[in-house]
């Protein structure tokens, strides 16, 4: 038996590392760290909440905004809060264009390499190129002759001895099994999909100030005033039409790009359909209203459970029976290292016991990770793309069922193939789409609201902090790229008490449980098959397939505060 | 003769002479300096062997990478692929495990003393600097190495420049920035939350121009970015000229776009180029999307500028008398050198007298209370 060591896992977010045994060919067994701890609910302590999601949204920069999202929302339900319509319109746009954006980032940037060689793709022949590309997308860009720039400007790269980003990949690995005119098809959407990630998230900037972390949120609203006779208003005619191009250009880039290179290149590795299956329970709070934004009923994502891969029921989802526990993370509960903690009450101290550094093994009978491990009513759950769209197709929701049934047709698989590594790939991709499908329609709504002078945008009913109660306590959910995202927030005496954040990756990524349950990724690497021990990449498939983001999945609050500041009236 | 060889090193990597005058003319502009610069820096960035740059991630949120990754002028591709060999950037880089880890251990032997890191994140000193590891290795350990054996280290953001939010009251982890962590490297420091990219690719071509750095602030910042007022440089400046502000989110003056000073606004006692050179393709920035500003460039912003809605109490041309001693180069850029049309200032060299332009090493007297 040999154990296997992935750290660090890149083009991921953050510091994962990967311990597996194998046995066989295959793994027996695998470990998912955390390797990084920063403490932000603990810095939160004592500030003003109304700012909260200034200091949150640094939780994570590429999944950047979904804090400040979920802390406005959170502070919201404790202070009751009403926002205005325009902002939940504003606020739809920026969540939805980023999770549009990541999704493609996420394919391209930090999965595709898993997939494609680029080594290979100097043998390709940029005619056949060029006749596939045509074959599976209206792309303009699909001539020989372009196929044959990209091949040109990848061969200077090789040629010149100084690969850069690719100086260290696993090319030429055999589980690598693409035709060398698909590698370089995929290689120049690389490059197009760099271009266009930033193009795109302009969109960031008119309703943001800038991405990443955009600057317009406020508890009751958003700064994006409204006006249809003022330039200087931050949506106005202009922006707009500047904004309807680019969700227009967002469309056709999943269209044209995403949703045909997934579908041409999933079908050329089968056997990822029955790898990777995880845990099989899926949860999803659901978000994105086209109304009451308290009414579930409204939301594009129904929220729900999925339990066991059992497509035939969907279960309510309890806020009660989430709890958060540290049986194999190094953090200590006063109630025992047992305990399953609620997040509203979580109270967590660092306490590092793991090997002294530089060491080469975890302990991983012990203690081995800064990610807490969540559970729902003492069960593993998977989040995330894959969970969105299991469940939606569960609860009946006709644009996620009309996806996925078009999806497994184009594919001719049965809906089982989804519970796989592939399927979470399929997915993420399917929900890109969909989401890119509504964002014209955010855009066409707040020009419509602007036309007709219906420009409120923030509620001022609770801004000074007069008018709060001596204590509140709420909190704020949403569906970020990577899944289901939850802050509780405790608000005392007009500052934060208590902070707490439970996070996508916490339930993907996060240790066993003090019952020895294995998470999603723990789950998903058993049985998988490696052909080389130290060149892992069938590890790094599966776990790239839930898009990490260990940033976000590590955090605490400690009972240690720092004074009050209370907040004055500006 | 050296066009030639130009010519033939673009040639082999795939880019032609326009692009690489398109790029270098953009970056000249951000860095401030005159056109005269193009061919000298043409003939830099086209030479066939490109620097090598590795960029390494700490106590971060991967902000500045994705930051890094929204280069329009230059475009990100072109600054990855063609303007500099970048070798090891975890989020980015096609390797993973240990060879990754190789990636980095040969250009750290076999570079040394020549190639650029990049760091992104703060570094964890407390419990022997187990809060961040990577392979086993502690933050603080790689830094060392990594930053001491550099030709020069490149701190981007907040974080990296000096601990940034994770080193924020109590500082839980012992958070320091890079050039605390690591005393006695060459340092610049490319302060903000996240930096801005347009900053650090001029920073980069100018290196590899002028094999130097450009003017530095005392806080190791460039001058050509972290050298003037934001309220100086500010679109909104005639509004508060004017007494013109937003009192309440959503109302008239925030519709017409009048002055955010009364909701918190930070921009008068924070440096930064943000209004010039703004975010995306210079499609916007936090204050025209309504929002004051938070000072990220500022040092320790994240206790110092905060609470972020609280009113700063001294604003020099507020019927307060000015502290010189607290805006210190912004009286410098108000008085001095004023807003010119393209609000650029010229700062390629020498470094600044001392005291000239000073920022003072207090933190700003905004709104604390504790």
């Amino acid at each position: 038996m040999a154990r296997i060591v992935v750290d660090p896992v890149t083009r991921i977010e953050g510091h994962l590392r990967i311990e597996a045994n194998l046995e066989g060919g295959k793994l027996t067994d695998a470990w998912s760290s955390g390797t990084m701890f920063r403490g932000i609910e603990t810095i939160l302590q004592g500030r003003d909440p109304r700012e909260a999601w200034i200091w949150a949204q640094r939780i994570c920069g590429v999944c950047t905004m979904v804090h400040a999202i979920a802390s406005v929302r959170a502070v919201e339900d404790a202070l009751k809060i009403d926002v205005p319509d325009n902002a939940r319109i504003v606020r739809n746009l920026i969540a939805g264009a980023q999770m549009v954006q990541d999704h493609v980032i996420h394919f391209y940037h930090l999965h595709a390499l898993d997939w494609v060689d680029v080594a290979a793709a100097l043998k390709a022949d940029p005619a056949k190129t060029s006749s596939i590309a045509q074959s599976i997308s209206n792309c303009e860009k699909s001539s020989t002759n372009y196929f044959r720039g990209v091949q040109q400007r990848v061969k200077g790269v090789v040629d010149s001895g100084q690969l850069s980003l690719f100086a260290s990949g696993y090319w030429g690995h055999p589980a690598y099994t693409l035709p060398p005119e698909v590698d370089l098809l995929a290689v120049a959407h690389y490059l197009e999909a760099l271009q266009w990630q930033k193009d795109f998230i302009r969109i960031h900037a008119v309703l943001g100030g800038k991405n990443p972390h955009p600057q317009s949120f406020l508890v009751g609203g958003m700064t994006t005033a409204m006006d249809p006779n003022e330039p200087a208003a931050v949506i106005n005619p202009d922006t707009i039409q500047l904004m309807q191009s680019l969700v227009k250009g967002a469309l056709k880039f999943v269209n044209d790009y995403y949703i045909p290179d997934v579908l041409a290149i999933a079908p050329l590795y089968k056997d990822w359909f029955t790898r990777g299956e995880g845990v099989g329970n899926f949860l999803c709070y659901g978000d994105y209203s086209s109304g009451d934004q308290n009414d579930p009923k409204t939301f594009l994502f129904p929220r729900g459970i999925v339990m066991n891969r059992d497509l035939t029921k969907v279960w309510p989802v309890d806020p009660s029976k989430i709890t958060e526990g540290i049986a194999h993370s190094w953090y200590e509960y006063s109630g025992g290292d047992t305990a399953a903690v609620h997040p509203s009450i979580g109270e967590t101290k660092p306490k590092y016991a793991g090997p002294k550094p530089p060491y080469d093994h975890l302990d991983v009978d012990a203690k081995y990770s800064w990610l807490k491990t969540p559970r729902y009513d003492g069960k593993a759950m998977e989040v995330g793309p894959l969970a969105r769209m299991v469940v939606g197709f569960a609860s009946g929701k006709k644009e996620i069922v009309d996806a996925v049934t078009g999806a497994l047709k184009a594919l001719n698989a049965p809906p089982t193939v989804l519970f796989s590594t592939l399927g979470r790939i399929a997915a993420r991709a399917l929900e890109a789409q969909l989401m890119a499908q509504q964002l014209e329609g955010w855009v066409n709504e707040l020009g419509a609201n602007l036309a007709h002078g219906k420009t409120a945008i923030f509620n001022p009913v609770r801004w000074d902090p007069g008018s709060w109660p001596k204590s509140a306590s709420g909190y704020g959910w949403h569906e970020a790229p990577r899944g289901s995202l939850g802050h509780w927030i405790e608000i005392d005496g007009k500052a934060i008490k208590n902070y707490q954040a439970v996070v996508p990756t916490t339930w993907n990524a996060g240790p066993r449980d003090a019952q020895g349950q294995r998470g999603a990724y723990e789950a998903a690497l058993l049985n998988t098959p490696v052909a080389d021990p130290n060149r892992p990449l069938e590890i790094l498939r599966t776990i790239h397939s839930f898009d990490p983001c260990i940033a976000c999945a590590v955090h605490v609050i400690d009972a240690q505060g720092r004074e009050y500041v209370i907040p004055r009236v500006a | 003769m050296l066009s030639t060889n130009l010519d033939d090193a673009l040639r082999s990597r795939g880019i032609t002479r326009r692009q690489l005058v398109k790029f270098c003319s953009a970056t000249l502009a951000t860095l401030a300096m005159p056109e005269r610069y193009l061919a000298q820096t043409v003939a830099a960035v086209g030479k066939a062997r490109k620097p090598v740059l590795v960029w390494l991630q700490f106590q971060d949120c991967t902000g500045c990478s994705e930051s890094m990754l929204r280069s329009s002028h230059p475009e990100v591709a072109d600054v990855v692929l063609d303007l500099l060999s970048w070798e090891y950037h975890e989020v980015i880089m096609a390797g993973a495990a240990d060879a990754a880890n190789k990636a980095l251990e040969r250009v750290v032997k076999e570079e040394k003393g020549k190639y650029l890191v990049v760091v992104e994140g703060a570094i964890p000193m407390a419990d022997g600097g187990v809060y961040c590891t990577i392979g086993g290795r502690t933050a603080i350990d790689i830094a060392r190495e990594v930053c001491g054996s550099a030709a020069a280290t490149i701190a981007v953001g907040a974080c990296a420049f000096d601990g940034g939010l994770v080193r924020s009251s109590p500082n839980p982890t012992g958070a320091l920035g890079v050039h605390e962590a690591v005393p006695g490297i060459k340092v610049v420091n490319m302060s903000g939350c996240p930096h801005n990219p347009a900053n650090t690719a001029a920073l980069l071509v100018h290196y590899l121009t002028f094999n130097d750095l450009p003017a530095l602030d005392q806080y190791d910042r460039p001058l050509f970015a972290y050298g003037r007022v934001i309220h100086d440089q500010c679109e909104r400046r005639a509004h508060f000229d004017a007494g013109r502000f937003v009192t309440e989110w959503g109302d008239e003056g925030h519709r017409k776009g009048w002055c955010l000073y009364k909701m918190g606004c930070k921009g008068p006692e924070a440096t930064f180029n943000c209004p010039i050179v703004q975010w995306n393709d210079h499609t916007s920035w936090p204050i025209r999307a309504g929002h004051g500003c938070i000072g990220c460039a500022s040092p320790r912003f994240w206790d110092n500028m905060s609470p972020f809605y609280d009113r700063l109490p001294n604003v020099p041309g507020f019927g307060v008398e000015a502290s010189a001693g607290t805006l210190g180069l912004g009286l410098v850029g108000a008085t001095v050198l004023g807003v010119s049309a393209h609000g650029l200032i010229k700062v390629i060299k020498p470094a600044p007298q001392a005291g000239s332009a000073s920022i003072s090493d207090e933190p700003p007297a905004a709104g604390k209370e504790n």
